[in-house]
This record gives C-alpha cells, structure tokens and sequence, in this order.
C-alpha cells in the first residue's frame, strides 16, 4: 500500500474527514484529482481530515474488491454517509455539495 | 497469442473453436482468434448462453481459461444459471479455468465531478487475464456501462480503447449488446467491433419460436449468410448448419428388408437400399404406420437400433397398436435398438424440429430412422418449409448413410397422386398405399410407385392387414378386372369349383367312353361268331357235297363189279 501522504490533525470536536483517493500511477487525471482534492481540504477543512493515496496498478486485487470502474475515484468514509466521487474533482463546487463542506 | 498475422501476409485468419455444436462448421472454425466479436440480439435471444459456452468450452476442452465480465449478473446468479448445463463453475474457478467478476455500477453512487477513465476496469480485466493465463474474455453487457456513468464522449472513448487494448493483449473476446431500434446495439457497439458481428434473434411464427443465428460480419473470413436455427437444451446451444448439402455422399448398394417378405419380392427380392429414403404416402387408415412399424421391427432384429419419430401418436400408443397386428416393439425398447420419440408438431418450430431430430441420431447412433407423419408437420410451417426441411434432413441422414422412412397421409380428392409436401421427387423409394372400394366394401391396394435403381414390381397388390400380420396379396386379375377382398375371395372360390367341377366331368365321360367301348367290343365278338358260324355252315355243305361225291364215285365203281354179280350189294349200300 503506498500512501503518498497523511494529513493528520485531531482538532478536538471537529469531525475528522476520512478519504481514500484511487488513482492509476501518474496519468494528468490522477495529478489533477490530488492537486485538486489537497487544495479542497486545505481551504475548507485545513487539519481536520485523513487521506489516504491509493494507485490502483500496484495493487489490481483491490480493483475487484472495491468494485472500482472508472478512476480517479474518491470514497469519502467518514462522516457518513459514504460517498463516492470520479473524476478529477475539477468541479469544485459540485465537490463540496456532495462532501458537504459548503458551510 | 500468436500475433504472425502481420509476417506472413498470405497467412489465413486463425480462428479460436468455440466449441459450440455447428456453429464452427458455419463459420469454418470458430470466432477470429486474437481479436474482439460482438454478439448482439434481444432480451431473452441467448447472447449470455453463447458467451458463457465459448468460455466454458473453451476452458474445458481447449484449455483455454477465460475471464467473465459481468456487468448484468452477479457470479453467484451466473453459477446458478449454468449449472442447469452441467457446469460446475465454482470449480472451475477454484482450478483457476474461469475467472468472474461481476462489474456493478450505479448512477445514484457515484457522482462525475470531472474527467475521468475506465482505468478501473482495465485494471481489473488485466489483472484477471494475467492471473490464470487467459487466453477468452467475454463481456455481458458493455453497454450496461452507459447506464452507470453519464459522460457518453469519455465511455465511446474508452470502450473503443478497451477494445485494442484487447486486441494487444491477444485474447479472444466476445462483447453481448442487446438489440437497439434501428441499429444492432444500442450504444452502437458494432462501429468499435469491426471483425465479426453475429446476430441472434428469437422469432415467434404463429405463436411457435424459433431462435435464430446469423453471422452478420466475418472480415477476412468465408462465412455462411444465412439464417441458421439454433437450440438452447440441457447441453447448451446447437446450432443446425442448413447449407452445406453437396450431394456426394457415400452410396450403399447393400439392401435392406422391409420387414415384408412380399414387399422384398415387389422390389427386385431384397428390400430397399441401405441409406436411401423411402416414403409411404397413403389415404388415412390405409396402414402406413404398420408398414413403418414393420420396417422398425426388421431393423431391431437385424441388431441395428432404430429411431422412430411419432408426430401424430405417443409411443406406448404405438407399441400397443402394434401388438396387435403381431409386432413386439416393447421388447426391442427393453433391448435398446428402439427408441419411440412421441412429440406433437406445434411443440417447437420445424427447425428446432430438424434440430431435435439431429440431435438425437447423433446421440442414438441409429442405422434407421423414421418420422410418422410428416403431412403433421404442415400444420406449423407452409409446404415449402415443411420441403426445405425435409431436404436438409434427408441429406443429412444420407451423409450418415441412415435409411430413412417417412410416411405421408394424402387426401382422397386428389387420388393420391402427388405428396403435399412435394417430397415424392426427393425420395429414393416411394410406395402407395391406397383404397380401392368396390362392392360396398374398402379394401387397401399398395403398389410402389417408384424405386430408384431397382427392377420392381408393377402390379398392384392387395395388402391385408390381419392378427398375425400383413400380408400382400396378388389381386385378382380376371374378365372383370381386378378384384379385390371378398370379391376376389368369390372369384377365387368360383375358379376351384369351376376346376373340381371340370375335373369331375372329365371322369364322366372317360367312363361312358369306357362303356362305349366294351359296347362296341361286344358287338364285334358277337359279329364274329355269327360270321363264324356262318362260315361253319358253308364248309359243312361243302363237306357232306364233296362226301356225297366220293360216296357215290366209290359206289359207282362198286356198282360195275356188282352188275356183274347181280344187284344186291345195291340196296345194302343205300
């Protein structure tokens, strides 16, 4: 499992957000999507958030077991409910609607 | 996968078997190794069956593992489904022969926020074909993808790279898309698929289906066009090849008995050829199914096992009228040389018929086969089918060198000159039954109207059906003309009597001759002692003249010495 990098903050009586990016090596989508997805969280929920960088190539089981189809996708795991994105999270604002960080 | 294509261009397009029955032979050796074929068709039309057998087949008699990707069915749904063929999937999982994974997708899950691939996917599908070596893919359905993801520009795009990457990676893939309005899929997956395009559709004529195959596409391939019916039993699908028929078949100059000594005698004393067609046509009860019941039992006690279609009744209705006219047909069912196979015309289309037909003598291996009657199957298909139908299965029956008997039922109006199926021109041997009616009574004349390369008999015979059997009969050929049934029995009694009647007066007048005879010989003998006596009388006078004379010549002599001596010697001698 490579993770490219752990934001960690434990803000106390903020929700943590837990994501888990699946990206395919280093296609532009796959830049994008992270470059994309960092600058959300840096801007909306700045150390209150996990995430985790998956590349889809270095493990290909997983593919199967987590019914991946179409990449980048972004699973937000907590809070719930969970929620799945693809794409390269370009559209901001419809990002923020799904993940709930419009306030 | 053997990508040589490009080295060697007069090379031939290989081919992967699929494994399914006749569907190679259609397309001369199966579907365009290396490279992606689209199967497309209605719900319900057999696209998942046919892609399921061609990995199955393929992993099992070809050694070629294959990866399912299932979009529509779960695997455990999938297990389930082709079990009913015999397949345990879960084992051929576990010896690492099929690999499946179910794609699932929905809309309400997911959310596009940008550009996006089917990276996923390939993944997926790459690390499947690389864990047990695969060497077949299928898809069912691609087209599902449209409905789960939105951004039509991104998947036409990457179904299209999807299908050379495939291509690269050299495996054999089948792509199922179902049927859209005007065009064969509906996404249009045929403009991506450029190599082979197979149709398959399921027609319904007169409330009976038929299903359906055609190869719409082949590149770099001869192919057959047509329309071929298929079948979806317990082994899977068979596809029935109709085209294929050359007329250069082998030829059996071996004879075969009809199981009717007279009927061997009518054609030239041996029966009919080995692997010829013979048609019995016939008004309705004239016993076409006897003869045909005769000719099974012939077969069977000859050791060669026999298959008998029943259009019109069941098999135990068979055996049971059988038995009474003498024939044991249960025993050669116990024994295994006879298999009765009852089924109604209106159970499945002609086709599926020739199908079912197929099926069964290659399973059954029979030396002969008989279908009872065809005129039946008219009633689910016009004549001209019914005919096609016919053709193609007696060609095939003759490629295995199988004599074949039909019997046909012909109707009174047209005095049963002419088959309605029009088969009679097909057929090697064709032999009519009919009624003769006369004297207020109906009686059954058989007569053959034809047998190809044989010298037969052109008389008619009169055919009795009778507890003991059946039995042809010369008819009676007098003054009258022919005779038949109880006539011909009085014509017959009325030529004895006349023979004993003859011979008695015979005797008659041999013995009033013999009379005459002794008559005449009597008056002959009486004549001639008459004449005799008669004779006597003569010589008696001639006798006592001639003594008077030598009487009195010795007298007279006496007579001079006595008048010498005096007269009295005279009166003594007096």
């Amino acid at each position: 499992m490579k993770k490219k990098g752990i934001a960690d903050s434990t803000d106390a009586g903020k929700p943590v957000y837990v994501f888990t990016l699946y990206i395919t090596g280093n296609t532009p989508n796959s830049i994008r999507a992270i470059n994309n997805l960092q600058a959300i969280c840096e801007t909306h929920i700045p150390g209150q958030y996990k995430l985790e960088v998956i590349d889809v190539h270095q493990q290909p089981a997983l593919a199967q077991q987590e019914q991946i189809i179409a990449l980048p996708l972004l699973i937000k795991k907590f809070p719930l409910p969970e929620r799945k994105l693809i794409g390269d999270l370009s559209d901001t604002e419809k990002v923020l609607r799904i993940l709930n960080l419009s306030f | 996968m053997p990508r040589s294509d490009k080295k060697n261009s007069t090379q031939v397009l290989a081919k992967k078997p699929t494994g399914i029955n006749g569907f190679d032979e259609i397309t001369g050796g199966g579907l365009p190794a290396g490279r992606p074929s689209l199967i497309c068709g209605e719900a319900g039309a057999g696209k998942t069956m046919f892609s399921i057998e061609f990995i199955i087949r393929g992993a099992l008699q070809y050694n070629e593992p294959g990866v399912i990707l299932a979009f529509e069915e779960k695997a455990a749904d999938l297990e389930t489904n082709i079990a009913s063929l015999g397949f345990d999937l879960k084992k051929l999982q576990k010896d690492k022969l099929v690999w499946i994974d179910h794609i699932h997708i929905d809309r309400s899950e997911i959310e596009e926020t940008g550009e996006y691939d089917l990276d996923g996917l390939f993944i997926r599908l790459g690390h499947a074909i690389d864990s047990i070596g695969a060497k077949r893919v299928m898809l069912d359905t691609i087209e599902n993808l449209f409905g789960g993801l939105s951004n039509e520009g991104i998947l036409r795009a990457e179904i299209r790279r999807l299908f050379t990457w495939l291509k690269d990676k050299g495996v054999t893939t089948i792509i199922t898309g179902e049927k859209g309005l005007n065009t064969l899929t509906r996404q249009g997956l045929e403009e991506y698929v450029s190599d082979c395009v197979l149709l398959l559709e399921h027609r319904v004529v007169n409330q009976i289906s038929t299903r359906l195959l055609r190869v719409v596409k082949y590149r770099g391939s001869v192919h057959g066009t047509n329309e071929y019916p298929f079948l979806i039993d317990e082994e899977g699908i068979s596809v029935l090849p109709v085209t294929s028929l050359k007329l250069d078949h082998e030829v059996s100059s071996l004879r075969v008995s009809s199981g009717i000594p007279t009927l061997d005698e009518m054609l030239g004393g041996h029966g009919f050829f080995r692997g010829s067609s013979i048609l019995i046509s016939g008004t309705a009860g004239t016993g076409k199914t006897s003869i045909a019941a005769y000719f099974a039992d012939a077969s069977c006690k000859r050791k060669e096992r026999c298959l008998y279609f029943a259009f019109e009744e069941s098999p135990r209705q068979i055996v049971r009228n059988m038995a009474s006219i003498g024939i044991d047909l249960q025993k050669h069912k116990e024994d295994g040389l006879l298999q009765i196979h009852g089924a109604r015309p209106t159970l499945q289309g002609l086709e599926m018929h020739l199908l079912m037909i197929h099926k069964l003598v290659r399973t059954f291996k029979p030396r002969a086969v008989i279908l009872d009657p065809i005129t039946n199957l008219i009633t689910i298909g016009s004549m001209s089918e019914v005919k096609s139908m016919l053709i193609r299965l007696i060609d095939f029956l003759q490629v295995e060198g199988i004599t074949v008997l039909f019997t046909a039922l012909v109707y009174e109006k047209d005095n049963a000159v002419q088959t309605d199926e029009g088969v009679s021109s097909l057929v090697d041997a064709w032999i009519l039954v009919r009624d003769l009616e006369a004297n207020g009574e109906r009686n059954r004349g058989i007569y053959i109207m034809k047998s190809r390369g044989m010298a037969h008999s052109n008389r008619v015979r009169e055919f009795v059906i009778q507890d003991t059997g059946l039995e042809l009969v010369d008819v009676y050929l007098g003054p009258k003309g022919i005779l038949v049934g109880s006539a011909r029995e009085a014509e017959q009694l009325n030529e004895l009597t006349g023979v004993e009647l003859r011979a008695d007066a015979l005797t008659r007048k041999d013995r009033e001759l013999e009379r005459k005879r002794t008559v005449l010989e009597a008056k002959i003998a009486s004549l001639r002692d008459e004449f005799e006596s008669m004779q006597d009388e003569l010589n008696r006078t001639f006798r006592e003249e001639e003594l008077t004379k030598q009487i009195k010549e010795k007298n007279r002599q006496k007579g001079g010495k006595n008048t010498k001596q005096g007269n009295s010697g005279n009166g003594k001698s007096k």
